[in-house]
């Protein structure tokens, strides 16, 4: 028994010296992932996704125009201490260094936001983080992809209008933002704000204490209220518990929007029946009847090489998003190589300007099996969001049902606030912006 | 033997004062000292420099000030993070809002804010004792995070509530690479542990652990419990403000009020129980401990089993080790890892013959 352990362990380190020298070629590409904690079980699918769709690409391409990826998780516990930690052990890893750090933590990404513009690590963060990082011309090494906090809450806005049948019939109604106290709930007042001021409707705001498992009050309060519509600015725990007091509390589901990291099936499936008609965001949609998908279960799950211990949550919204952030690497890395040399791993700074001059458009996504999946994506200089639109589901019990089109953000509002904030930054920090006309 | 004594004679009142009264403690102090100002900047890299050294130096500091507070004044505490967040965003706010604010000076200005609401705290310790008083603190843990929230002004009206911090400069040298981080830090928290060390063995120190023993007969030897308890309220809290102005300045470089939760509190209440309660060493053995073994099992985890389970279970079984070592080792030595080197020396003294 004892010989047979030994063996078994000897041979797992040998293997792993073994992939270690065959493959020179390789991006390696650092993981500062969670998988335990309030939010662990939303890591593990995000990651999930996102590493099986890398191991697809090595399965069925060989990686980028034949160089392999690799990758390293680093646990972080949604500890900003921790990430900084992460980052900084995958920072000089691989043959060109870490070539991109996505945190899923808007705490981590405020953390490393100084030190991936010293270290040249280009960071994306995928619908979450410093929202006016979006003006490139301010943070060249942040990209707050697809859609910003600021254009989804206007999204979700003009979502809410859509449904009372106009932006002008918001006049006079009560919307409640129920958010999560951090960083990332508080990063949606400016615009819910302007948006008020804008539209003519009352927001009260609701904060709940981290990580969000006790609601009661909060709930009371907004009994009280009578609002006509509560968006749900939540993360992990938080959501579940959301539902659940609401439906205690009587107020219909009907009337709660969720924003994307509210309205995955992590937060749906615990919350049981309550969460029955409620609505949420996404910039990406759930299911398993995309071509992507249906390559990763072929290429991978087959071949038991998956990475989600829990095979049903292959296709969920979480899932799937991580699928986007592998698209978007893996896009990345190909644009990066045709203007750098293809067959070679890219390094950071590379990787930026990759991720700078992306563009994904409806017909790349059809060659990717991903149409429909996620919005089209046009990353310039200036503009590092690109996209700022969402499909809205709605959660009939058992599975998540998109109800409308892709549906834009107040974009030239938005855009504005974002400039204006982020000039303020430059000025505070001492930074000059960049002049994109003299960027290629 | 490495340890004999015989022959080293005081001969005057200062000598039989002296911090570390046998030689080879005073030079293993100098090499200790000559070892982490000289050697580690030439060696280390930065991942040791700016993910390892310098929070690993921030929590000691920390737990110093729990060690004073807990360790010798025997009162119990669970608002360090608290008071670390009001170091924090006491410096911020100083160097923010006073030009030409000198960076220790702020750090300095920080720590006295976190004393001067330590203090405030430490009141209901006149009439409280024990558990009691633990939850009298853990409200400051509460208000201090919930009034640094809800009153914008703190963050400089920032969207998201969280601060960065501003550059590091003394003198016109700018503070921004790993190394000199790490030796500012090196600095600040050498210097304040030297400093409370002799405070513990000084009259102020003699009157807390007198308290911390048994009040009454404390009172009745002339020392004034008030006193004494409110002093180590404020001399805990300025070193776990100074601590929490270093977190923000020269680790993190931004922080948010929640970064200053329970959890961190707790994880500095096991600092000083698993390094040794009432011993500065101890502080640094404990916040060593505590900052070093997740992230060596985590390297442990991913290089020799990564492939051969899945992630997540890799990432639960890290807390499981860490919490049963923890277990373990509190039932193996109660008294810490200070009481495990105390007993090293012993050793040692009677070395290579034990009897």
């Amino acid at each position: 028994m004892q010989l047979k352990k030994t063996a078994l362990i000897g041979a797992a380190i040998a293997g792993l010296l073994a992939s270690g020298y065959v493959a020179a070629q390789e991006q390696f590409i650092g993981l500062p992932s969670y998988r335990v904690g309030p939010f662990g079980s939303n890591g593990a699918s995000l990651y999930g996704g996102w590493i099986d769709y890398m191991m697809m690409v090595n399965e069925r391409d060989g990686g980028v125009n034949g160089v392999k990826l690799s990758w390293e998780e680093c646990e972080t516990e949604y500890n900003n201490a921790r990430g900084v930690e992460c980052y900084e052990r995958l920072k000089n890893k691989g043959p060109t260094g870490n070539s991109t750090f996505q945190p899923l933590s808007t705490g981590i990404t405020y953390s490393v936001l100084e030190k991936v513009a010293q270290d040249k690590i280009p960071m994306v963060t995928i619908g979450y983080g410093r929202t006016d990082a979006a003006d490139g011309r301010v943070f060249p090494w942040v990209f707050p992809m697809i859609s910003t906090y600021w254009t989804q809450a206007s999204a979700i806005v003009n979502y809410i209008g859509q449904k009372e049948g106009g932006m002008a019939k918001l006049k006079g109604k009560k919307i409640g933002l129920l958010y999560h106290d951090s960083a990332y709930g508080k990063e949606s007042h400016a615009i819910m704000d302007k948006l008020a001021e804008k539209h003519g409707f009352e927001l009260t705001k609701v904060a709940v204490a981290n990580p969000g498992n006790e609601q009661q009050a909060q709930w009371l309060q907004i009994r009280q209220l009578k609002p006509d519509y509560v968006v749900l600015w939540g993360w992990g725990v938080m959501n579940a518990t959301a539902l659940r007091t609401a439906a205690k509390t009587g107020y219909p589901r009907e009337k709660v929007v969720g924003v994307w990291w509210s309205g995955s099936e992590e937060d749906t499936i615990p919350a049981g029946d309550a969460a029955k008609g409620y609505t949420a965001a996404g910039f990406n949609v759930a299911g398993t009847n995309y071509p992507v998908v249906q390559d990763i279960q072929k290429l991978v799950y087959a071949k038991n090489k998956g990475n989600m211990e829990d095979k049903s949550r292959v296709g969920s919204v979480l899932y799937n998003r991580g699928v986007v952030h592998g698209i978007i690497t893996v896009e990345a890395i190909r644009k990066a190589q045709e203007k750098f040399g293809k067959g070679k791993p890219m390094t950071g700074e590379q990787m930026r300007w990759g991720f700078e001059n992306l563009h994904i458009d409806n017909k790349r996504l059809a060659e990717l099996g991903a149409a429909g999946f996620m919005p089209d994506l046009n990353i310039t200089c200036a503009d590092h969001e690109g996209a700022g639109k969402l499909k809205f589901q709605q959660w009939d019990g058992a599975k998540w049902t998109v109800v409308t089109d892709w549906i834009e953000g107040d974009r030239q509002l938005v855009r504005g606030m974002i400039e204006e904030s982020a000039m303020a930054y430059a000025k505070e920090k001492g930074i000059t912006p960049r002049d994109c006309t003299k960027e290629m | 033997m490495l340890y004999r004594e015989a022959g080293q004679f005081k001969a005057s009142y200062q000598e039989d004062q002296q911090i570390f009264p046998i030689r080879q403690d005073r030079i293993g102090f100098a090499a200790i000292l000559v070892f982490f100002f000289g050697v580690v900047p030439l060696v280390a890299n930065q991942y040791w420099l700016q993910a390892i050294l310098i929070p690993v130096l921030i929590f000691s500091l920390a737990a110093i000030g729990l060690n004073i507070l807990t360790g010798y004044a025997g009162q119990l505490s669970l608002g360090s993070a608290a008071f670390m967040a009001v170091g924090a965003f006491g410096a911020y706010n100083f160097m923010l809002r006073i030009d030409g604010m000198p960076f220790l000076v702020g750090i300095v200005l920080g720590g006295l804010c976190a004393a001067a609401v330590g203090v405030a705290f430490g009141l209901p310790s006149l009439r409280i004792k024990g558990f009691y008083l633990a939850v009298a603190t853990l409200a400051a843990q509460f208000f201090i995070v919930w009034a640094l929230v809800k009153f914008p002004w703190f963050s400089n009206h920032a969207s998201s509530g969280v601060i960065t911090a501003q550059r590091v400069e003394i003198l016109g040298y700018a503070f921004d690479s790993p190394v000199s981080k790490y030796l500012l830090t090196l600095a600040v928290v050498a210097v304040l542990a030297l400093l409370a060390k002799n405070l513990v063995r000084s009259t102020t120190g003699r009157s807390w652990m007198a308290v911390r023993d048994m009040d009454v007969a404390a009172e009745v030897i002339g020392i004034r419990p008030m006193h004494a308890k409110l002093t180590a309220f404020a001399v805990s809290s300025f070193y776990c403000g100074v601590a929490g102005a270093l977190y923000a300045y020269t680790y993190l470089g931004t922080v948010e009020p929640e970064g200053f939760s329970l959890d961190l509190s707790f994880k500095i209440l096991f600092m000083i129980i698993i390094g040794g309660v009432g011993s500065i060493m101890g502080s640094f053995f404990g916040a060593a401990f505590i900052v070093l073994m997740p992230i060596f099992l985590n390297v442990v985890m991913h290089s020799v089993f990564g492939g051969a389970m899945p992630a997540g279970m890799g990432s639960n079984l890290e807390l499981i080790i860490f919490g049963g070592l923890i277990i373990f080792f509190l039932i193996v030595e109660p008294h810490g890892l200070a009481r495990l080197w105390q007993l090293g020396k012993e050793k040692l003294r009677l070395w290579p013959f034990p009897h």
